[in-house]
């Protein structure tokens, strides 16, 4: 079974991390991702802009065009992780290992539809 | 990670909103900055033993409020009158507390709290500095360093703007849309000044400040998300990470500054550069452009081009022509002088340049941007007596040095007789 797993964090948390504490954590990440990757159960990873990036279409009649997340909430989505796992359980494991001394949370998604992207290689990592 | 340092995270990120909701609550800047540090304390004792709170902001208004009721209690009762206006009218105020910590209230909140520190009667210097202490809680040690001035001075300094602040009057109710609008103008020109401070300092040996830099982004997204649909905030946030994307190129490893066409254009950074356009392309949807679009628009064009010479000149002389007719300035036009030179050549650029020698007669850029354009022309000796007044006016030794290599290039072409030669 695929899983998204969906991290959710304090933007204003985040944004107040040092660029030595982001690769910490970025580091510490890959201490639980490249195992994954190396048994081959890694999917894509996604980092979002901050939400302030964001814009939302409200569908409707009219659709309307607005600044900012789909909701307000205290935590946003701000990435993801696809991984592929046998069990919940499994999933529940590396999403414990992703937010080991973290604060913040993440919601595990089972996935019902699975399209390997198109791109060969986004623009902007070039 | 495992030690303390997220809760030192969880503090600042929670400080502005924090102490914002405290201010409106206390109606005192002390008080509120009191009651913050107490719920800081306890924070600290409470939170590795509990886990952190859902929300920080919420946690720390609460206990740093309980803490000073509880203190003004205490003392109210040592007293013989205990002052029982106060009292009950804080308590009246406790009970709708808790509803209204939601983010429209945090939103203005916050912008009373960077108001303050824009009061018009302190110097930018001044608004600056008490920024930093007051709302992002830096330590006086820390600002002394960014503005290389004793700490003493700093203290001093910050002292006195602070009581200038109290002094004066600050309206507590929730402003309307027109005072919002003003409060909002003001606190993002402070951070604008605060960025412009660390970005080129003003004075001393070091050309950047990137803590200064770092610290009026991290006030200008936080203005952002509090304000998700001004184009003008998106568009100054969008400037600053534009700008602050080339900080990586802007110095050589002696610490000379290296020019934009110089730049290794490899060593800017490119989440930044995507985030900045992003914010720019969002802002240009809402078709209410502003002098900070603007600037970020133009930022955006030099961002855009991986060589110097893919640059589009033509473009960014159209957006310096349109922040002319937003915001009249003879430095403004002298900035376009220098696409008008890359577009039209130098001679339409010293045309342009010529009027503006009265209102920059103390201006470094001024003589820097005309010397060159002589030099352009093959006017060496009038192009030395520019450089010359440039390297009077310098800021900084990084400007000085700068300025200097100019001049020994025209030596040095003057010596083999080739001055015109110098244009290539």
């Amino acid at each position: 079974m695929l899983y998204a797993i969906l991290c959710y964090h304090d933007e204003a948390e985040v944004d107040s991390w040092s660029k030595e504490k982001d690769d910490a954590v970025l580091t510490k990440r890959a201490q639980v991702t490249d195992p994954l990757a190396a048994q081959g159960k890694l999917g894509p990873v996604a980092r979002l802009m901050p939400t302030t990036a964001a814009t939302t279409v409200r569908s409707g009649r009219e659709p309307l065009v607005i600044d900012g997340p789909f909701a307000e909430t205290k935590e946003q989505l701000l990435g993801f992780y696809l991984v592929d796992c046998a069990t919940l359980e499994e999933a529940i494991d590396v999403a414990r290992g992703l937010g080991r001394d973290e604060t913040g949370g993440f919601e595990i998604r089972p996935l019902r539809l699975f399209q390997p992207a198109a791109f060969p290689s986004p623009a902007f990592l070039e | 990670m495992t030690d303390l340092a997220w809760i030192n995270t969880a503090l600042t990120s929670a400080r502005p909103r924090a102490l914002g909701a405290l201010l409106r609550y206390f109606r005192d800047l002390d008080q509120a900055e009191e009651a913050f540090q107490e719920a800081s304390l306890r924070a600290l004792k409470n939170w590795p033993v509990n886990g952190p709170p859902r929300d920080p902001v919420a946690w720390l208004t609460l206990v740093g409020r309980n803490a000073a009721l509880d203190d003004l209690r205490r003392r109210s009762k040592s007293q013989a009158l205990p002052p029982d206006d106060v009292i009950s009218n804080l308590g009246d105020a406790e009970s709708d507390l808790a509803e209204r910590l939601d983010s429209s209230h945090y939103r203005d909140d916050v912008l009373r709290l960077l108001f303050i520190c824009c009061h018009p009667n302190l110097p930018a210097t001044q608004q600056i500095a008490l920024a930093l202490r007051i709302v992002s809680g830096l330590s006086v040690t820390e600002i002394a360093r960014a503005f290389l001035v004793s700490e003493s001075a700093m203290e001093q300094r910050i002292t006195r703007a602070k009581r200038r602040v109290s002094a004066a009057s600050v309206a507590f109710e929730t402003p309307n849309a027109y005072d919002r609008a003003e409060r909002l103008g003001s606190v993002a020109a402070m951070n604008y000044l605060l960025f412009n401070e660390g970005y080129s300092a003003s004075g001393g040996e070091a050309y950047i400040r990137l803590p200064l830099c770092e610290e009026a982004i991290r006030l200008t997204q936080l203005l952002l998300r509090l304000f998700p649909s001004e184009p003008e905030i998106m568009g100054l946030a969008a400037l600053m990470f534009l700008q602050h994307a080339r900080a990586p190129a802007r110095l050589d490893e002696d610490g000379s500054i290296v020019l934009l066409e110089d730049q290794d254009r490899r060593l800017w950074d490119r989440d930044m550069i995507a985030e900045g356009l992003v914010l720019v392309e969002k802002a240009l949807r809402h078709r209410r452009p502003g002098p900070y679009q603007v600037q970020a628009a133009i930022a955006a064009v030099h961002a855009q081009a991986s060589r110097p010479q893919d640059t589009d000149w033509a473009e960014i002389e159209l957006l310096y022509a349109t922040l002319e007719r937003l915001q009249p300035s003879p430095v403004v036009t002298l900035n376009r002088a220098v696409a008008v030179a890359k577009v039209r050549g130098p001679q339409a650029a010293l045309d342009m340049v010529e009027p503006l020698a009265e209102p920059l007669a103390g201006y470094f850029h001024f003589f820097g941007t005309r010397g060159a354009l002589l030099m352009q022309l093959g006017r060496s000796e009038e192009a030395r007596v520019a450089f010359d007044r440039a390297i009077a006016l310098a800021n900084t030794s990084a400007e000085a040095a700068h300025i200097r290599q100019h001049l020994d290039r025209l030596m040095a072409d003057s010596a083999q007789g080739r001055g015109a030669a110098a244009s290539t």
